[in-house]
């Protein structure tokens, strides 16, 4: 056919951004962490129905498994520490998703107790509006972390320490 | 009627010169009592007439409403009996403390807590006066009226057009 194909059968050849991202986003590994109502959509897109495991997301029990969290509900300012002492556990790469109104911004907690959107302390890569968001939303955030991971650049690179990290969204 | 409650009349032979005010809304009792007298009122209220259960204690603000702010509310009900009624003590703003009644009910540590936390009254002898809902840094009480809604660092909300 005019095509060479001098590696074999067996091999074929790829990027090493085109392989690392691959393999990120087809296994985002969430923390289980809900805070509110949020977190009953959240788990209802986990379920059969839905099912999260089609997409290799799949919710690990442990921070040290973890490379997503997802901000599921209403952040009070008791509740800041905790959320950040789990997201400083989580090994690196790590992304956050914030989940609902509460998590983008406070919601209807326009209060002396409530934290007015959890990107006031944690990077947040994807926000998902709704009150709460339906698993379709939650899944469509989902989809779009994974876009975002998979237009990375770099990203294995800059952890061995070569050159820099290009972020996926501005990429 | 509230003349006719067993616990109404009890109060009146026994404590007549510590009551304010008796009144009777929609079939709940409550009495008003003055503040140096609420352990008597409540320790005899628990022992003699067997209001074993402390059901709720909390506070109300009445800010620039009346002339003593806070107001104690101590829910009561007799399980024996199968009825409730309702002890209310006003607080004063400048001697913003009432003894505690744990030593009446053991439920009223953490409910007393909760008060202190969130109106800032305080209980004489209580065993464990530490704050219960907001951080232990925390400065103010939140459910004082005069407590600015969105937190005394933020500029308060003046309506969406704002």
């Amino acid at each position: 056919m005019g095509v060479d194909n001098p590696l074999g059968e067996n091999i074929i050849t790829t990027s090493l951004d085109k392989l690392v991202n691959w393999s990120r986003k087809s296994s985002i590994w969430p923390m289980t962490f809900g805070l509110a109502c949020c977190a009953i959509e959240m788990m209802a897109t986990g379920a059969s129905h839905n099912d999260l495991d089609r997409f290799g997301i799949i919710f690990r029990a442990s921070p040290r498994q973890s490379d997503c969290i997802i901000i599921a509900g209403t952040v009070t300012k008791k509740m800041l520490p905790v959320i950040k002492t789990v997201y400083e556990q989580m090994p690196e790469p790590k992304w956050v998703v914030a989940m609902g109104a509460c998590a983008c911004s406070g919601g209807v907690f326009d209060t002396y107790s409530v934290v007015q959107g959890i990107d006031e302390a944690l990077p947040v890569d994807v926000y998902i509006p709704g009150c709460p968001p339906r698993p379709e939303a939650l899944l469509f955030g989902l989809l779009k972390l994974q876009d975002k991971i998979w237009n990375d650049k770099n990203s294995f690179g800059s952890a061995i320490g070569l050159g820099t990290r290009i972020d996926g969204a501005t990429a | 009627m509230a003349e006719n409650n067993r616990a109404v009349l009890k109060l009146k032979e026994k404590f007549a010169s510590s009551i304010i005010d008796v009144v009777e809304f929609r079939g709940e009792v409550t009495v008003t009592v003055k503040k140096d007298s609420i352990i008597d009122v409540l320790m005899f209220l628990k022992q003699s007439l067997q209001y074993n259960l402390l059901t709720d204690l909390t506070a109300v603000d009445y800010l620039g409403k009346k002339e003593d702010r806070f107001m104690m509310v101590y829910q009561l009900y007799s399980i024996p009996n199968k009825d409730c009624v309702r002890i209310k003590t006003p607080v004063s703003e400048a001697d913003c403390s009432i003894p505690t009644a744990t030593q009446v009910w053991r439920t009223a540590n953490w409910l007393e807590r909760e008060t202190y936390d969130l109106f800032g009254i305080t209980f004489d002898q209580h065993p464990d006066l530490r704050r219960i809902l907001m951080t232990d840094d925390w400065v103010g009480h939140p459910l004082r009226k005069d407590y600015p809604l969105q937190g005394p660092d933020r500029e308060p909300y003046k309506g969406r057009l704002s």
